[in-house]
């Protein structure tokens, strides 16, 4: 449905360029949970910020993002409002700064149904305690003339998350959704994540760098690292046979409390740091900081390739650690 | 002297009074000890008031009743001035590496800072112990004449960490160190602060909403629910025999990294928000969110449970649980889905 192919993205600063992301490529299927994984700075979010060129005037996209047989990225900027929003929508990680604090919650909620469906305002009102319970808010017809400020801040996301699926969307993209909040509180909307794709059908993009959360609602994964995809596979099977060393270095950071005794003598770290990404190296980008890495690593881009059934792998030495 | 506690906080009160003269009620009769070379965690979400009692123990606010002890010292009520030379047996690691460090200065001045300030080295005595401990944190030495803003968020981690440990306090209060960070990071931070536990043999208060991490390097464990410690245990003991239904809760809703034992879980969804500590509830603090209140009723509602001892070492304030009577299980544990 959503089929994304050599995407680049490059920022011109006055440092000099940014090679944010370098030629990568996606796809997600109706209905699915694709969680997206990476650390700071790997180009998770300007991956999916681009498919409806979200991102400012300085950054340079080139590449096809496919949208039911559309180039997302050649569409007239009017063409691209009826789908913004509508067919694809984003929640943020931070709900207190993506609503606006002078607008009730009722009105947020409510301009987007206006606007893109074009329903009168009683029935905006109505659909909009319909979608505050959708999302398990309590008592939705009170909340509905309360500000963003009176609201917690799981509350607030779930209000963000009213307003991306109002118009019953293909595509949910979710970045970061729970990282701001507490673990009580993110159990709840991962639940509500669940919900929407098994009630509505919707695909949902779920950018993150939480294995746990990946781990417990995505269908497949895909592991970024400086601007390239490094892995990609189902679920169980990524968390079963990690092939990149990268990513086998992730699973190993993370402390396991279920584990028991033993296990807990020291946390595996991957040495050195993410390289800068002024210039794109004609070499593995993970090569400075890999155990397995060759002279071959170091000339050469590693090219994707399928190294068990439906599991992709950017590696010239993959395995399991 | 070995068996004063490095740290001992009784009946620690920190009110705030708001507007219109309400009060906050932050940190509601927190007890706890910190034994020598111990690693204790604090545990809970925001607003918890984790992060006041750090503040109160550091003497950075003012308590509004109880009493602090650094190695036997009450240092409750000491001035400023008496409190100074003090000052050098407790530090403090941040949580945010960016914020916390001053942009003016460099590296090796921010390290060394703390010597100077307390007039314990000068001139070359200095460089060698801000050289000592950069190496003890693992941060290149020539890293002394660079600006925070040049280091990566790890690296500003370990000056913040080198500061505060420069003087070699005996108790450290990390709160939240390795939040800011990224996974990768936060494992080689986590394992440098147990490494230099090791060594150093300071004491530590480990400040976070993370359980994952408290299990990996914490001895024993608080747990804080509005502005009070509903359960503390030894490290296994908690995470093997959890016993307020809070703790419960907490620990079954953190994400494992392995779908398998993930998606055989059933986390316990608390019941909306977390109550204002403007208005904490009457009797148990956690009731309104309680999945076994109900069993509960009327005397949580009435009566506001203290911490008692349910088996050695191990406190529960719930009126569920008593000495040798565990509360109900409200999900099945992680470890146990693991072994079936």
């Amino acid at each position: 449905m959503l089929e994304v192919s050599d995407l680049s993205v490059r920022f011109d600063t006055d440092d000099g360029p940014v090679h944010a992301v370098d030629r990568m490529s996606l796809t997600l299927a109706p209905g699915e949970v694709l969680g997206v994984v990476g650390e700071s700075g790997c180009g998770k979010s300007v991956t999916c910020m681009s498919f409806v060129r979200l991102l400012p005037e300085t950054a340079h996209v080139t590449g096809r993002v496919l949208f039911e047989g559309r180039d997302l990225l050649t569409l007239s900027a009017r063409e691209l409002r009826r789908i913004r929003g509508r067919e694809i929508s984003y929640v943020f990680q931070e709900p207190m700064s993506s609503l606006n604090p002078v607008f009730t919650v009722g009105r947020q909620v409510g301009e987007v149904l206006q606007r893109h469906l074009g329903l009168s305002r009683a029935a905006a009102r109505s659909r909009t305690i319909e979608l505050l319970r959708l999302v398990r808010i309590p008592a939705a017809e009170r909340r509905l003339d309360e500000y963003p400020h009176q609201l917690s801040g799981g509350m607030r996301q779930r209000v963000m998350i009213a307003i991306a699926i109002a118009c019953d969307p293909k595509v949910l993209v979710a970045d970061e959704p729970t990282t701001a909040l507490d673990v009580t509180i993110q159990a709840g909307i991962l639940d509500l994540m669940r919900d929407i794709r098994e009630r509505l059908g919707t695909a949902i993009v779920l950018i993150t760098h939480n294995l746990g959360v990946v781990a417990d609602v995505a269908d497949r994964v895909v592991v970024m690292y400086a601007g390239r995809k490094a892995e990609e596979a189902p679920v169980p099977e990524l968390f079963a046979h990690p092939q990149h060393p990268y990513t086998i270095g992730l699973l190993g950071a993370v402390p396991r409390p279920y584990e028991g005794e033993g296990t807990r003598e020291r946390l595996q770290e991957i040495p050195g740091r993410v390289p800068s990404l002024h210039e794109l190296p004609q070499a593995c980008a993970f090569a400075d900081r890999c155990p397995r890495a060759d002279e071959v690593t170091r000339s050469q881009i590693p090219q994707l390739r399928e190294v068990r059934p439906s599991h992709f792998v950017a590696c010239f030495h993959p395995g399991p650690g | 002297m070995s068996d004063v506690p490095a740290l001992e906080v009784v009946d620690l009160v920190k009110h705030y009074t708001g507007r219109r003269r309400r009060v906050v009620h932050a940190v509601d009769g927190v007890s706890f000890a910190l034994g020598r070379g111990e690693i204790l965690g604090l545990v809970g979400e925001s607003g918890s008031g984790k992060s006041t009692v750090a503040a109160c123990v550091l003497r950075l606010i003012e308590p509004t009743s109880g009493t602090i002890r650094l190695n036997g010292a009450d240092i409750t009520h000491l001035s400023r001035r008496r409190m100074r030379p003090l000052r050098r047996q407790v530090h403090m690691v941040f949580q945010d590496p960016y914020s916390s460090l001053n942009p003016r200065l460099t590296c090796g001045d921010i390290v060394g800072e703390p010597l100077r300030l307390h007039k314990l080295a000068h001139g070359r005595a200095l460089n060698a112990r801000v050289d000592e401990i950069f190496d003890a944190v693992g941060l290149r030495s020539e890293l002394r004449f660079r600006y925070p803003h040049e280091l990566s968020g790890g690296q500003r981690q370990r000056v913040g960490l080198a500061r505060s440990l420069i003087l070699r306090p005996s108790v450290l209060v990390a709160d939240e160190p390795v939040s800011a960070l990224d996974v990768s990071v936060q494992a080689s931070i986590l394992n440098l602060l147990r490494d230099l536990q090791r060594e150093m043999g300071f004491s530590c208060l480990f400040i976070t909403h993370d359980l994952a991490t408290v299990e990996f390097l914490c001895d024993r464990v608080a747990v804080m629910y509005l502005g009070e410690i509903v359960e503390t245990a030894p490290r296994r003991d908690l995470f093997r025999r959890p016993q307020h239904p809070y703790t419960q809760a907490l620990l079954s809703a953190a994400v494992v990294a392995d779908p398998v034992v993930q998606r055989a879980r059933r986390p316990v969804v608390l019941d909306g928000d977390p109550p204002s500590p403007l208005e904490p509830p009457s009797g148990c603090r956690f009731r309104t969110r309680c999945p076994l209140h109900e069993r509960s009723a009327p005397q949580s509602d009435e009566e506001h449970p203290a911490l008692r001892e349910f088996a050695s070492g191990h406190l529960v304030a719930c009126h569920l649980v008593d000495r040798d009577r565990p509360a109900p299980r409200l999900v099945e544990d992680a470890a146990d889905i693991v072994n079936a």
